[in-house]
């Protein structure tokens, strides 16, 4: 169970500090969350608070009842927290399969690594020696940070804009992927998305804008008003594009 | 005659780890220490100076020749002649290598100056380690010469490593290349302490159709220096490019100068270079995966040389 109370962040810009996180009350222990809202709402800082790679101005971080607030990325990392990052890093010299193992945490045969890039759609025998750098496409490299994932394991997942330069036909797949991943793992999954489809399979829906939560709910608690405002939102763009 | 120093230096250098197959020459504290050679490839110890000559008869097809040097007494130092003949159409690889073991005072030095004739249509892989090691407070020093005449349709390719314990090199290289020759070289440094590396390249592309390709990747650490400066002239019509990408950690300074110079309107030449701290966002990748700083810097480094 994850517990995030009274969480704030700000960064310091050139026009002074800027509340990025306004005082986040969040509990989850559902087995997929979904976290949506507009552009620039607060989605990927709340997730890198989350793993660590940011540190709260306030507040505290529960995970399981223990207080990680303090803890390292790494620490947090041992404790069961993965994150797929929205834009995936690249390395020179670090193959798929050093990344798909360091992942792992152990030593793993090469059918192993296999199946997770298999899982995220990836024929594995063309991309197992391959590099982690800028040779491999945005879709390729977005589902590689998925498979470090998976390869994980972990009870808490982290998965920003997974769908993100995702192909259609691999939508549906990634889908099933993450239903895999609780089966085997159980916990639970925090996916960013801002594709209806996600959000239908959401055993709860958090909506962040402006650095709040704005809205908590199941997806028929959230959904249609989510998308009803989306559509009246901005009436004079669509006239736009029409 | 090789004691158990000496057996791992040439594991370090040579991943020797009994008397090598094919032709090979030994080289331990100055005097030989071992010789073979086959039908095809003769050694034969040079009269007015220093060193060997190398013969590698034409058209020899998939053989190779082992040249390690190694040094485990402080305070020699040595200048080495070594001259290859490499035949039209042979096809070998050259391990050479030098390693080090100092655990005196004195500083250790071997100036390794190597000549290649590569005939025509010869295709060579020349693999290179320097290592140095001991507990000695003496300096190893590793001075390589390598001048390469590269005839028609000819390839090398050079691969050369110093990942530890060297203190001070300084390495000139230098190429002509007759046409369709292709000459590649890669590259391999790490320096620790206040370690000094310097590498030299200047490649001619002489022929129509030649062509090489440079690529340096380095770690330069704690206050250690680095300098790399490759110049290729593109005298025909030809391509060229070099790539030099270096990483700095703590207080250690790299300098890059890559030179090109286009004396035909028919040459193409591209140089990069690039020096930078390893990104943040690698380390922080690396540890949501689990791993803590230090081992994530690794990670990167042994990646980034491998
Ligand atoms: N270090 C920083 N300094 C200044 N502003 C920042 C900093 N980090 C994030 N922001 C701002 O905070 C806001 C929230 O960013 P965040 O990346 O969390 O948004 P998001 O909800 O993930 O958006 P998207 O849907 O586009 O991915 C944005 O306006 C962003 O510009
Ligand atoms: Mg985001």
């Amino acid at each position: 169970m994850l517990e995030l109370r009274n969480i704030s962040f700000s960064a310091d810009t050139e026009n002074g500090t800027k509340g990025i996180l306004k005082n986040v009350n969040l509990t989850v222990d559902e087995r997929f969350v979904a976290i949506t809202g507009p552009n620039g709402g607060g989605k990927s800082t709340l997730a890198k608070v989350i793993a660590g790679i940011l540190t709260p101005t306030e507040g505290q971080i529960l995970l399981d009842g223990e207080d990680i607030t303090n803890l390292s990325i790494t620490e947090r990392a041992r404790r069961g927290v993965s994150f797929a990052f929205q834009q995936p890093v690249r390395f020179k010299g670090i193959t798929v399969k050093d990344l798909i193992t360091l992942a792992a945490g152990k030593k793993i045969g090469v059918s192993e690594a296999c199946e997770y890039l298999s899982e995220v759609g990836l024929c594995a025998r063309d991309y197992i020696n391959r590099e982690v750098n800028a040779s491999l496409s945005g879709g390729e490299l977005k589902r590689i940070e998925i498979a470090t994932v998976l390869a994980r394991g972990t009870k808490l997942s982290l998965f920003d804009e997974p769908e993100a330069g995702i192909d259609l036909w691999s939508f549906n797949n990634l889908i099933k992927v993450f239903e895999n991943l609780y089966a085997k793992k159980g916990g639970s999954i925090f996916i960013i998305s801002h594709q209806e489809r996600i959000l239908n399979i959401a055993d709860k829906i958090v909506v962040v804008a402006n650095g709040e939560i704005s809205r908590t709910g199941t997806k028929d608690e959230v959904l249609p008003a989510l998308l009803g405002k989306a559509n009246a939102a901005c009436p004079t763009l669509s006239d736009k594009v029409i | 005659m090789i004691d158990e120093i000496q057996k791992n230096l040439l594991r370090e250098i040579a991943d020797l780890h009994a008397v090598p197959e094919g032709a090979y020459n030994i080289r331990a504290n100055g005097e030989k220490a071992g010789r073979a050679t086959t039908e095809n490839i003769d050694i034969v110890t040079k009269e007015d100076k220093q060193g060997i000559d190398i013969i590698i008869k034409p058209f020899t097809k998939n053989e190779s020749v082992h040249i390690p040097v190694i040094i485990s007494e402080s305070g020699l130092k040595e200048v080495v002649y070594n001259d290859f003949h490499i035949g039209e159409g042979a096809n070998v690889v050259i391990i050479a290598g030098c390693g080090i073991h100092n655990c005196g005072t004195q500083t250790a030095e071997h100036s390794g100056i190597h000549t290649f004739y590569i005939g025509k249509n010869a295709n060579v892989r020349y693999v290179e380690k320097h290592y140095g090691d001991g507990d000695g407070t003496g300096e190893n020093i590793m001075n390589p010469t390598t001048e390469i005449y590269m005839e028609e349709g000819s390839r090398m390719e050079m691969e050369t490593t110093q990942i530890k314990g060297v203190s001070s090199t300084v390495r000139n290289t230098t190429a002509k290349l007759a046409a369709g020759a292709n000459l590649v070289v890669k590259e391999k440094i790490m320096t620790h302490g206040t370690q000094l590396a310097e590498t030299n390249f200047v490649v001619d592309l002489d022929g129509d159709g030649s062509g090489t390709n440079l690529i340096s990747r380095s770690v330069a650490k704690d206050r250690s220096h680095q300098i790399f400066r490759s110049n290729i002239r593109g005298n025909a019509k030809c391509h060229g490019h070099t790539e030099c990408d270096a990483i700095i950690m703590d207080e250690a300074t790299v300098a890059a100068i890559p030179e090109i110079t286009a004396n035909s309107i028919e040459a193409s030449l591209i140089h990069e270079a690039a020096i930078g701290k390893i990104a943040g966002e690698q380390i922080i990748k690396l540890m949501t995966l689990g791993l803590d700083e230090k081992e994530a810097e690794e990670q990167i480094i042994s990646g980034f040389l491998k």
